[in-house]
């Protein structure tokens, strides 16, 4: 299996695979530089697979665990246009995970390793998901904050050097884009309805905003990886780059929605010409991160049961499929 | 729909990184939809294309161009119910399929059975002067018209694939006979649900294959799964005297008319399954039914209630 490839680096390299290694490299490099994309046949450094892999791994799981907050208020939504746009969107989630986790197996790990993974707690999805989606609302603000941020956070990623990955976003930020927009519209909805709604719509903000902004990940002192994979065209804006940006599109658009965002400290930096915030609780997201979250072990125990519950069937299919093929065969 | 002004900054609209397609005019774009409540103006429009859509329907009934007379309506309220309260059962599985594949195709297949309730229901709806949410929310247990195999229990995948496989084969031969109905709307809407419901009725065939031919254990939960929600079958084909008179005017069908193709090409699959001796459905006992005159089974009210809460808890508002 590729995937032990990562882990077994030959100490020692005869000539010949020192060449191969070197010209891959030349290779690697020049890619690069003229800013153009590496393949999943192409040579490719191992630190350079290793973080991709993790990156777009984290990315499915994030997609999958994702499906849960919101597939809970599908059965509750309050009209029936909502509930289709809903199923859509969850719909649309697990669309975005299998998109993802095709472009992490051209990395040489396979979707059953990752999953397993994943319901081990061995891997990392977006912290946010573990925040509960309590009201209605949370719908709204789910969209135009979480899915708001993910966008400024995804469309670069269009642009990355890996182009199995590129080409997975380029679809994806079609559809994030969407999410968001039904997202504002049902924020806007229910701050034009009654008293009842207006406050329900202030309130999912106020509880979704600060966990959005952390979406974008550490400051950027406080962020190792980050200059490497700008190095390579992975990344290419730095975390509080892309959480200014963000920050200044949602301080125009809370307006239109009649609510406000809960934060004093917003302001446009006139000499640096970058939107700033008021601090952020990175302790609570480490927390988070770490599996002190509200649903950490909820939004994994869902998963594990999915999985586990639907073992019967996979193996199923499996069984079906060999037998087929023994059919064909034979015939 | 019109093209939103474009408020967009400059320099957003100049680098690519930040250009994606509706994403800086979202304000403006989504503005005037909630605004306006025109169907078509919406952001949110899921339908592709020039598919009949329920916004549609209720356009038509605003313009006076459509009114189903009480007959109709009532047929239309059985076939809508049917229809939502599958679509609420299956909505359940989005996220936890067995396979992402079928989180997809589970969800897929919910969203067309929804979106055949809407259309059904907007439309019964305005012979009582009701929106589809007025009829989907604010009904009570007793006044839902729907057979007691749709409430049934999701149970396990195999439950829920013995469900939707009676179920798809069942609408695809009601659907197919009421692109006939002398009533335009009932036969617009069938059509498009025809289209629909063959690729459930394919998803659910391959299903009762692969579980029947698999392994021991998918073996015996296929077959337990069909006598759980056979027993539901013939309610489906009961003819009353709403049917009868719909027949007559040729706006609707006899549901028994549709019972010789339906166990015709749901045995044939049932024989390549290997299941027909095994499960002797012949001798499944049926159930008495009576969800057309709204007597349900213990299942509904659960539903129901978890449908409602939301909408009954702010009456009279708007999402």
């Amino acid at each position: 299996m590729a995937s032990q490839n990562l882990q077994s680096v030959p100490a020692e390299l005869s000539p010949e695979e020192l060449e191969r290694e070197q010209a891959g490299q030349a290779y690697f490099d020049r890619i690069i530089s003229e800013d153009s994309r590496i393949e999943p046949r192409d040579w490719m450094p191992e630190a350079y697979r290793k973080t991709l892999l993790r990156q777009i791994s984290q990315h499915a799981h994030s997609e999958i665990i994702g499906m849960q907050p919101e597939a809970n208020w599908i059965t509750r939504a309050p009209s029936l246009k909502r509930k289709a746009i809903l199923m859509a969107k969850v719909q649309d989630e697990a669309g975005h995970g299998l998109y993802l986790y095709s472009a992490a197996e051209t990395l040489g790990q396979s979707r059953d390793k990752m999953m397993e993974d994943l319901i081990a707690g061995k891997a990392r999805y977006s912290s946010i998901f573990n925040y509960p989606a309590v009201s209605w609302a949370d719908m709204g603000a789910i969209g135009w904050l979480v899915d708001g941020a993910a966008i400024c956070n995804q469309v670069p990623l269009c642009r990355a050097s890996y182009g199995p990955y590129g080409r997975a976003m380029v679809r994806i930020c079609k559809e994030e884009s969407f999410h968001q927009r039904q997202g504002f519209e049902i924020l806007l909805e229910l701050s034009n309805g009654t008293p009842a709604q207006k406050q329900m719509a202030q309130d999912a903000v106020n509880r979704w905003y600060a966990p959005a902004l952390m979406m974008f990940g550490p400051p950027d002192d406080d962020s190792p990886n980050s200059k490497q994979s700008m190095a390579w065209n992975i990344k290419r804006f730095s975390n509080d780059e892309l959480r200014s940006r963000f920050v200044g599109m949602m301080v125009e658009q809370v307006k239109v929605l009649g609510l406000t965002l809960p934060d004093q400290d917003i302001r446009f930096n006139e000499e640096t010409k970058k939107w700033e915030h008021g601090p952020l609780d990175w302790n609570e997201f480490k927390d988070v991160l770490a599996g002190k979250g509200p649903c950490n072990a909820q939004r994994l125990e869902r998963r594990r049961e999915a999985h586990d519950d639907g073992a019967w069937v996979r193996e199923a299919a499996a069984e079906y499929a060999r037998k087929q093929a023994e059919k064909e065969f034979a015939a | 729909m019109t093209a939103p002004e474009n408020t967009t900054p400059e320099h957003e609209r100049r680098n690519p990184d930040f250009a994606i397609e509706g994403h800086g005019d979202i304000s403006v774009g989504v503005k005037g939809a909630g605004a306006s409540g025109d169907g078509s103006a919406s952001a949110t429009r899921i339908t592709p294309g020039n598919a009949l859509r329920p916004e549609d329907i209720a356009l038509e009934i605003r313009r006076g161009q459509v009114k189903p007379n009480e007959d109709v309506a009532e047929y239309a309220l059985r076939i809508g119910d049917d229809s939502l309260i599958l679509a609420q059962r299956l909505g359940h599985w989005i996220s936890r399929a067995p396979e992402l594949e079928e989180d997809v195709a589970l969800g897929n297949i919910a969203l067309d059975q929804l979106g055949h309730a809407r259309s059904f229901l907007t439309y019964a709806g305005a012979a009582w002067d009701k929106s589809e949410d007025d009829l989907a929310y604010f009904r009570r247990e007793h006044e839902f018209r729907s057979a007691h195999l749709f409430e049934q229990p999701n149970g396990d995948f195999a439950v829920t694939i013995a469900r939707q496989f009676i179920v798809s084969y069942y609408q695809f031969e009601l659907y197919k006979r009421l692109t006939g109905s002398s009533d335009q709307t009932i036969a617009a809407i069938a059509a498009k649900a025809l289209k629909e419901v063959d690729y459930h009725r394919d998803h659910s065939a391959q299903w009762v294959l692969r579980l029947a031919g698999g392994t021991e254990e998918s073996r015996r939960r296929i077959v337990r799964a069909f006598k759980l929600v056979w027993p539901y079958v013939e309610e489906l084909f009961e003819d009353d005297e709403l049917t009868t008179r719909l027949a007559e005017a040729k706006t609707g069908v006899q549901p028994s008319s549709l019972r010789a193709d339906f166990d015709h090409l749901t045995g044939a699959v049932l024989q390549e399954a290997g299941l027909e001796e095994e499960l002797a459905l012949e001798r499944i006992p049926q159930s008495l039914g009576g969800g057309r005159q709204g007597k349900h089974s213990e299942h509904l009210g659960y539903l129901l209630a978890e449908m409602q809460v939301l909408a009954r808890e702010h009456p009279g508002a708007s999402w």
